[in-house]
């Protein structure tokens, strides 16, 4: 019998020989709930349910706030974070915030502002054009994401509001509703879960407030309908499902700050040369990326958004943790 | 009566049962079921499984007294080696992920925090048990000596409970070490009972009351 061979002695299979890809991907769907079925019975298919679907959201890409890291898959950034509103096990928000119900939903701007509004989602979605932005998402705890968002800049809200002199805060207020909540029979924090800004920090272009990501309406688990997002800070600081936003006039008592002041400060900007108490803040891990064979990666000064520093010239960061 | 066929079977049953818990790692590793961040999955996967099988470990005794099966004292030595297995790995996960085997960087660490300074001392603290765990090194130390090493394991549980509540403070979220913290604390404080508590009482009892008291009761008695 003839074998053919390549001439350098390498079998390169026909075409038709190679296992087209939905046939092993289905193979191996197929040991994979053999495996799961056999250890821990169905409970564990439900993960596998994940997968997008959401309503899709419309935004034109706005280079100007696009880093070059690799995105985050949705899996991993629908299924991994902390909302403890939902529980405190970063899997809990994706298996437990079904309940929350996005519409109808209104939210309240009000405080030192000369016209307070309250605004609806749709006009919320209509109030600016709706930009993609994709920005490095760093966690206190020593995480990393890069997530293309979709919003606007939070300074549409401010100009249309009017602030007054006495405006030097803004105070976002998360929704704390037991019913759809099962997190808040908890006392973990006080409730509702409240984050703030200096108004400056909350005036500049990178503070997004956030109505959707990958190209759909925000997921639950990810604070629908409304969220901030500022990516120069540690993600606790980007408030979700906002109910609430005041202007003030002192510095708002926010949630974490409440819970362990010595290990939450009110500014809480990422920076590597602040370690908390119990950890390093030096290095991260990218998820989906920094695994088993890799360092972590060194975290950059602000989230490596050096533009947000001149806020804080002549301010110890050490002391303003 | 127990044959040592049967002592021998329940340890391979044992043995096996306590390797389940790596074996689902290693089976979740392999089919992509450790989650977005796998390397903490494991973390604390083992973290709980020490704390389970320390737990484990000083269960045997008050088991035993309780339900007179004495044989379980046999077992005890595995459930302690394999707390050990999974504070190893825990260990590793640390020494690996976290600081990619740089010694000087992962000892530093220790130093600066609290909570591992307390979980690192309790896995160096459990060397030597795991070491003496031989009938050789038992007879070498001789009982009484070996017995009163081994006593560091009540240190440990302590110290892993520490570590494990420090962590969590941080979520504010106290619900799992507590619910170590108090069944540990009970195993604990039935020792005390049983070794302290229990003999001083007996001792009591025989020995003959104050005069006093005897007047009293003969006075009522008239």
């Amino acid at each position: 019998m003839l074998i053919k061979r390549n001439p350098n002695g390498i079998d390169i299979p026909f075409g038709s020989e190679i296992t087209p890809r939905a046939i092993f991907e289905s193979r191996r769907r197929f040991i994979r709930q053999l495996a799961v079925g056999s250890i821990a019975g169905g409970a564990l298919l439900d993960a596998f349910a994940q997968a997008p679907g959401g309503q899709k959201l419309a935004a034109k890409p706005n280079p100007g706030f696009v880093v070059m890291d690799k995105p985050t898959s949705y899996k991993d950034a629908t299924t991994y974070n902390n909302f403890y509103e939902f529980g405190t096990e970063k899997d809990d928000p994706a298996r437990t915030a079904g309940s929350l119900r996005t519409r109808p939903w209104t939210i309240a701007i009000e405080g030192e502002v000369r016209k307070p509004l309250t605004l609806d989602i749709d006009s919320l979605l209509k109030l600016a054009p709706l930009e993609e932005r994709v920005y490095r998402l760093r966690c206190v705890e020593g995480w990393s994401m890069v997530i293309p968002w979709i919003g606007y800049s939070f300074a549409e809200i401010i100009k249309r509001v009017e602030p007054t002199g006495n405006a030097k805060y803004v105070e976002f207020v998360t929704l704390a509703d037991r019913k759809q909540m099962p997190g808040l029979r908890s006392p973990v924090l006080e409730w509702p879960y409240v984050e703030g800004l200096r108004l400056d920090e909350a005036s500049h272009p990178l503070t997004l407030l956030t109505l959707g990501m990958y190209g759909e309406v925000l997921p639950n688990q990810n604070g629908a309908p409304v969220r901030i997002v500022v990516p120069w800070k540690y993600g606790f600081k980007s408030a979700k499902s906002i109910v609430r936003i005041r202007f003030v006039k002192d510095q708002p008592q926010t949630a974490w700050s409440i819970s362990a002041p010595q290990e939450y400060g009110f500014y809480s900007n990422v920076n590597p040369n602040v370690d908390h108490p119990r950890w390093s803040q030096a290095t991260e891990r990218r998820i989906g990326e920094d695994g088993f064979f890799t360092r972590k990666r060194k975290t950059l000064m602000f989230n490596g958004y050096s533009e947000v520093a001149s806020l804080y010239t002549g301010m110890d960061l050490k002391k303003f943790y | 009566m127990i044959t040592a066929r049967q002592i021998a079977l329940a340890k391979a049953a044992l043995f096996a049962a306590s390797l389940l818990p790596f074996a689902r790692l290693v089976l979740f590793a392999f089919t992509d079921r450790l989650g977005a961040n796998p390397i903490e999955f494991i973390t604390r996967n083992t973290g709980d499984w020490t704390l389970y099988f320390l737990c484990f470990t000083l269960l045997v005794t008050p088991l035993r007294k309780l339900t007179g099966w004495h044989w379980l004292i046999r077992l005890r030595r595995m459930l302690g080696l394999f707390a050990f297995f999974y504070a190893t790995l825990h260990f590793t996960t640390f020494l690996w992920f976290d600081h990619f085997f740089d010694f000087n960087e992962m000892l530093k660490d220790v130093v600066k925090r609290p909570f591992i300074t307390v979980g690192f001392t309790a896995f160096v603290l459990l060397i030597p048990l795991a070491v003496t765990s031989t009938n050789g090194m038992v007879k070498r130390l001789g009982g009484k000596r070996w017995q009163s090493l081994h006593r560091l394991v009540y240190l440990i549980a302590a110290l892993g409970i520490l570590h494990f509540w420090w962590m969590k403070a941080g979520k504010n979220d106290f619900a799992e070490p507590a619910l170590f913290g108090s069944i540990a604390a009970l195993l604990l404080l039935v020792r005390l009972h049983w070794n302290v508590v229990q003999p001083w009482l007996q001792r009591r009892r025989m020995q003959p009351a104050p005069p006093h008291g005897l007047r009293e009761q003969r006075l009522e008695r008239k």
